[in-house]
């Protein structure tokens, strides 16, 4: 027998292996789209057609239900590790410009003496995010959400990069640096809290997530507690909700006190 | 006939090169995070080793091992001078720029993204580039085992294909194709984004992709071992193979459903339809029986062997088997592991019960259990075997290599036994860190600190098992004879066509993953609205 012999039904290997094969598949298919789906008491199903669609994983529009009414906004900002990381001098001058009204809190250097956060040197996507979410009420602020309110989509990406290109100078109290707390560094996986250090530097840095050495502690403490409570909630998915939530009073002092503590000038290069 | 010596010996010596250094890793990690050792304080330099480790064992270990183990069945069982030697050393010095290039970035803290990719997570775009070129060099080595039985068929037109290089080339094809998922997620979607030509990845359909490789690739890796089980065991210890249809279909049916199963480690996700998890559910179960089906041949094979030397009785023949034969501990000990390993992949398998053990520990110690367990501990039987007849030197420390299998076996039942354990208890795994201080976790630190240990016997056995090979390359030189494989009770000499060539069966896998993956794959790729920002390692 040749191999020209082996794909025909004469062939018995042919007719048991692609027979049993099909076989099974017949099989499994009809029980893991029809019969396990209508097995499911809790779920209704049209029809067959249905219930074969719902397990094939086609993505459905609920028609009824309609989504609950948020009472909040959320915040609408997308970033991309891409986000404004290629600013042109035009765009960093007209910032400067703009800045000028920043100063008050922020500091004319970007380094601010009100316990307002320092934005010299910070990314330009974190500033991008929160001007957006200031300006779109996802984030609220009595002094901060009138001045964002009416900057325009240029004005926010101008300011970004601005701040972001002012070299990073320490803070006007510098205080002893503190050693690592377990918070910042291993997080609490019991607690499912990832460390601190992961997105916020000292041991990584992630898309939106700030830089916070030499911050002001006491606004670190503040908005951590902001989102343990819920009174703040432009994170994207929950995330420092959710790990805010989980801290305990201590670690959030201890986590504020540490990055209060660092010198700006050991958050690892941009680019 | 092994005429290319130098060719087999370059890939097992860097094939157990590079096995001892991840396997040093390995034991860092497993001490770092355990109680016993301070915990560095960098869970970033932890990801960093677990990456190279994983990438190592992963895809360049066994590969290589299964490469140079394929030329030799080629050369020896065939009976016939290796065609294409150029390519041959083409694909090991492309596996071997592979490596370099992956690993520098590895080194560097770029690529912290462990062995399975994990998009969002997207690490330097060199690493990636040499996971392909490694792939692309063992694509050359599956071509050149289609190619050589090819030639051989020719000149032997209608033979019976020698079951060790039908099992080879089967071993091979299952290869190529299962490699084509990594292939597809790696070239359409993970190195456009790492390059900086696209910024987000959909993340659900990448993890689809490698799914289609990562079950498969365990039954390649459990290739050599299998065909070691068959064609060199009996041999070792003088018995004979109970059926050579049996193992035929061992292989046919590995080379048929390995493939289409890979949703199971999908399970939890849910850019899959539950009905396509259940369909691979089922197929995953059937998988067993190439297994079942190799374990009570090989019994039956082994009882040839023990009956032959004297043994009687029902179970009493057991004392008849040559126990002091390196091929012989490596076999029981396999089984053993098998056994476990493989009742392990049942609860894994099972879609109701895998929630249980989900992404934890379990699963860590699930496939340590079986591929560095029940599969590694073959590898180094079939290095032992073949070491003689590359060099030209007789292996003489059999004492060293007794208790090197002994404390693998050993090692690896103490580390991954309270493995499991710690999974049952919910301990989750890719953990860099445990503080084994909070109440809630601090009863499983006794189990492992036990994992731990067994990690460092592990070290010491394949230190040993280097040892012994290198020791081999200078002791006395004897003539080791013609390597040859088991003979079967019954040697084939007419086999029906369908048990001789691999294309029906080729065909059979290539439909049912087009069965069991055509739509979940369409669905995400032409969805759309799917994709996620991509997450750069060590990038702001």
């Amino acid at each position: 027998m040749s191999t020209r012999d082996l794909f025909t039904f004469r062939n018995s290997h042919f007719r048991i292996g692609v027979g049993i094969t099909a076989a099974i598949l017949i099989v499994t298919a009809i029980t893991g789209f029809i019969v396990l789906p209508f097995a499911q008491p809790w779920v209704q199903f049209a029809n067959v057609w249905d219930a074969i669609c719902s397990a094939a994983g086609v993505p459905q529009r609920a028609a009824n239900v309609t989504a609950p009414e948020q009472t909040k906004r959320l915040s609408e900002v997308v970033l991309t590790s891409y986000t404004l990381s290629r600013p042109s001098q035009e765009a960093i001058g007209r910032g400067a410009t703009l800045a000028q009204r920043c100063a008050i809190c922020h500091g004319p250097t970007g380094i601010s003496r009100a316990d307002s956060p320092n934005l010299a040197g910070q990314y330009a996507a974190v500033i991008y995010k929160e001007l957006h979410d200031f300006r779109s009420g996802a984030r609220t602020n009595a002094v901060m959400s009138p001045f964002a309110v009416n900057l325009t989509d240029q004005e926010i990406a101008d300011l970004s990069n601005y701040y972001a290109y002012l070299p990073r100078l320490p803070a006007y109290h510098p205080t002893p640096q503190l050693p690592k707390p377990n918070i910042v560094i291993y997080g609490a996986p019991i607690r499912g809290i990832a460390p601190c250090g992961a997105c916020h530097g000292s041991l990584d840095n992630k898309t939106g997530s700030p830089w916070l050495e030499g911050q002001s502690e006491a606004y670190m403490k503040a908005q951590l507690q902001a989102f343990a409570s819920g009174e703040r909630r432009n994170d994207i998915s929950q995330q420092m909700r959710n790990i805010a939530r989980a801290m305990t009073p201590q670690e959030i002092e201890q986590a504020a006190a540490y990055y209060a503590s660092q010198p700006p000038d050991v958050v690892k290069a941009v680019d | 006939m092994l005429a290319n010596r130098k060719l087999i010996l370059a890939h097992f010596w860097l094939a157990f090169g590079v096995f001892g250094i991840a396997l040093t890793l390995g034991a860092w990690q497993m001490f770092i995070r355990s109680p016993i050792g301070t915990w560095l304080s960098n869970p970033e330099l932890y990801y960093r080793s677990l990456t190279a480790h994983g990438t190592v064992m992963g895809y360049v270990f066994p590969t290589l091992v299964a490469m140079g183990f394929g030329y030799a069945i080629s050369e020896s069982a065939l009976e016939q001078r290796l065609v294409g030697v150029r390519w041959a050393w083409t694909g090991f010095w492309l596996i071997v720029a592979g490596s370099i290039t992956a690993v520098i970035p590895i080194a560097l803290g770029r690529a912290s993204v462990l062995y399975t990719f994990y998009p969002p997570l997207i690490g330097n775009v060199f690493y990636y580039l040499g996971v392909v070129l490694v792939v692309v060099g063992s694509w050359i080595w599956v071509a050149l085992m289609a190619i050589n039985l090819r030639v051989w068929r020719k000149a032997h037109p209608g033979a019976p294909v020698p079951l060790a290089m039908f099992a080879n080339v089967a071993g091979s094809y299952l290869w190529a194709w299962t490699a084509v998922g990594a292939a597809l997620e790696l070239l359409l979607q993970i190195i456009p984004v790492a390059a900086g030509l696209k910024a987000t990845i959909d993340a659900g359909l990448a993890r689809v992709f490698f799914s289609w490789t990562l079950h498969a690739i365990v039954y390649f890796w459990l290739m050599p071992t299998y065909i070691a089980y068959y064609t060199i065991v009996p041999r070792a210890i003088g018995g004979r193979v109970y059926s050579d249809s049996m193992a035929r279909i061992s292989f046919i049916l590995f080379l048929v459903v390995a493939m289409p199963i890979g949703m199971h480690h999908t399970f939890a996700d849910p850019m899959v339809g539950a009905g396509f998890k259940f369909i691979h559910s089922a197929f995953t179960a059937l998988v067993a029986l190439p297994t079942l089906l190799t374990v009570f041949t090989i019994c039956a094979s082994v009882e040839i062997a023990a009956r032959l030397r004297g043994g009687r009785g029902m179970f009493g023949w057991m004392k008849a088997l040559p126990w002091d034969n390196p091929m012989m501990l490596a076999l029981a000990f396999s089984f053993v592991m098998l056994g476990f390993g493989g009742a392990g992949g049942l609860i894994n398998m099972s879609y109701q019960l895998d929630a249980s053990i989900h992404n934890t520990q379990w699963i860590t110690g699930h496939f340590h259990l079986i591929f560095g367990g029940a599969i590694v501990i073959m590898y180094f039987a079939i290095a032992y075997d073949l070491w003689p007849h590359l060099t030209g030197r007789e292996l003489i420390d059999i004492r060293l290599i007794r208790t090197q299998l002994w404390l693998w076996f050993i090692g690896m039942i103490i580390t991954t036994f309270p493995w499991h354990w710690v999974g049952i208890l919910g301990m989750p795994r890719r953990m860099a860190y445990f503080d084994f201080g909070d109440p809630a976790i601090a009863p499983q630190a006794l189990s492992v600190a036990f994992s731990a240990i067994g990690g460092f016997i592990l070290l010491a056995s394949g230190i040993m098992f280097i040892v012994v090979l290198a020791r081999g390359m200078r002791a006395p030189q004897t003539d080791a004879g013609p390597y040859r494989f088991a003979v079967a009770v019954h040697q084939a000499t007419t086999v029906p066509v369908a048990l001789n060539t691999h294309a029906l069966w080729v065909a059979l896998m290539i439909a049912l993953t087009l069965t069991n993956y055509g739509y979940p794959i369409l669905n995400l790729a032409l969805g759309g609205g799917t994709s996620v920002p991509a997450v750069y390692v060590g990038a702001q």
